[in-house]
């Protein structure tokens, strides 16, 4: 894998290129679900890119794939020796540039999602490799887990709070859940949803649109190369 | 063109034949290349070397390496051969980004896409790559290394932003041999020669010993200890004849790659 072309540098202003969207959030939660979900609801009207963090080998990817809710062509995963954070923060040169390849091979794209490994609360996306995240919880961790924060809850630009649909089961109270993050969060929104029954995460998906949408406005249209310098 | 270099290189075809600024001429010859030297030998170095173990996986998997007796020779091995190698290319990358003649080339190599006068250090560039493709046997180990120059060489271009760098990435789009771009990206950062050949050296075990302290659970002091007393400089050597490069080859480091590739459960890229 390769971004092969001529001069290679990395423009960090982001004008003409995809947004870069980080999904992240603690193993199992459902971050490859809504992945998969926001492929089905966005593939249609915009162009898109996935870049997988596995934990162990293509996993990730390889669900994607079998979902058949993207060309697999336009997967690509990422390998993170133990260490799934340090490549979503501190060390993101192998994302950046399975995202520039991405754009390469498939470019102009309107939005290039990047699906961390599974980790812990403190893990958020670096702001040189993600331009928007998303934190991916679920009500089965209990719904103490808002109260509790960690930058991942307090500071992503968006909290998805998945597997509602099992509330009942585990004696998740999701009012709780829903004041407690809205007391960590300053404003920020926080959405609910079971993808299991709701295959297309609608309201994340319109969220996303909204976000891809306000992203154009201000950096432009991404056309082809434009993010080289 | 990203800013100028330090020296003047003609990799660029910049006008400039100035040598590098002797060591003395600081007044404080022990730290020429210094915070360079660190910068780039640090783990923390944001160039993807978290993501290599170059063959511990594979020898942890296979019970190849099971504690720190192990993990020692194992280390000590990788550094006399791949470590020398990595060494010598690093040392004659970073010379070349300083000299301002290039050996002769053959003519053979030269991109007929090139124009003057970059041609000269674009065809020079590829010379070397071919010299340390021919150095490494396994294709995963020759896949593992050009994806880390790569990437290395993306990262310097923003920390030590030069023309030498901009030349090697237009030279080699698919990524340099790590050494190569470890070698000019010590230029770039002001270091010696000497010093990318021991940042080279160092890096050269640094990934598979950490690879073995996650995947094991050694006692990280103990893996310390061992990297602590390495003979380094033993691999360490001037470099003025790029045929005349040792070919130290490892059977078995090119037979952990190669296999490595192939196991459906790992954690690190190569």
């Amino acid at each position: 894998m390769s971004a092969n072309h001529d001069d290679h540098h990395d423009a960090p202003d982001g004008h003409g290129r995809a947004l870069r969207l980080g999904i992240g959030g603690p193993v199992g939660s459902g971050k490859t679900a809504l992945t998969a979900a926001l492929c089905r609801s966005l593939g249609p009207s915009l162009r898109l890119g996935v870049v997988t963090n596995d934990i162990y080998t293509t996993e990730d990817a390889d669900f994607l794939r079998r979902a058949g809710v993207i060309d697999p062509d336009r997967i690509m995963a990422v390998q993170t020796g133990c260490c799934p954070h340090t490549a979503i923060r501190d060390d993101i040169a192998a994302n950046i540039d399975a995202v520039e390849t991405l754009e390469e091979r498939f470019g102009p794209l309107d939005l290039v999602i990047v699906e961390s490994g599974g980790d812990n609360l403190t893990a958020t996306f670096s702001r040189g490799l993600a331009d928007r995240q998303i934190f991916v919880l679920d009500v089965s961790g209990g719904d103490k887990v808002p109260r509790k924060g960690g930058p991942g809850v307090t500071s992503a630009d968006l909290l998805v709070v998945n597997k509602t649909d099992l509330a009942p089961m585990v004696g998740a109270d999701l009012t709780v859940m829903s004041r407690d993050a809205a007391a960590v969060r300053d404003g920020k929104p926080v959405l609910f949803t079971s993808i299991r029954e709701d295959r297309g995460a609608h309201s994340v998906a319109e969220w996303v649109a909204g976000v891809v949408g306000s992203w154009q406005h201000e950096h432009g249209t991404p056309h082809s190369h434009s993010y080289l310098a | 063109m990203d800013g100028t270099a330090p020296g003047g290189p003609a990799l660029n075809g910049a006008e400039s034949t100035t040598p590098p600024a002797p060591a003395a001429s600081s007044g404080m010859p022990a730290m020429h290349g210094l915070a360079g030297l660190l910068l780039l030998a640090d783990s923390r170095l944001p160039a993807g070397g978290h993501a290599h173990s170059g063959g511990a996986e594979e020898a942890c998997r296979t019970g190849a390496i099971s504690g720190p007796e192990d993990l020692a020779r194992f280390l000590r091995g990788r550094l006399a051969t791949a470590g020398r190698v990595a060494a010598a290319l690093a040392w004659s990358a970073c010379a070349a980004a300083h000299a301002p003649k290039f050996p002769d080339i053959d003519p053979d190599i030269e991109s007929p896409t090139d124009s003057a006068p970059t041609a000269d250090a674009g065809a020079a560039w590829r010379l070397l790559d071919a010299e340390a493709d021919a150095r490494i046997a396994s294709p995963a180990q020759r896949l593992a290394s050009r994806t880390q120059g790569r990437l290395l060489i993306r990262t310097a271009r923003r920390i030590w932003p030069a023309p030498v760098l901009t030349g090697l990435a237009r030279a080699l789009p698919d990524g340099a041999h790590h050494p190569i771009a470890l070698g000019a990206a010590a230029h770039a950062a002001g270091c010696t020669p000497e010093q990318a050949a021991m940042a080279a050296a160092y890096t050269s075990v640094t990934g598979a010993a950490t690879a073995a302290v996650r995947l094991l659970g050694l006692d990280p002091v103990t893996v310390h200890h061992v990297l602590a007393g390495l003979p380094y400089d033993s691999v360490i050597a001037e470099q003025h004849d790029w045929s005349a490069l040792p070919a130290h080859a490892a059977p078995a480091l090119d037979l952990l790659a190669e296999q490595h590739l192939r196991t459906e459960v790992r954690l690190f890229v190569s």
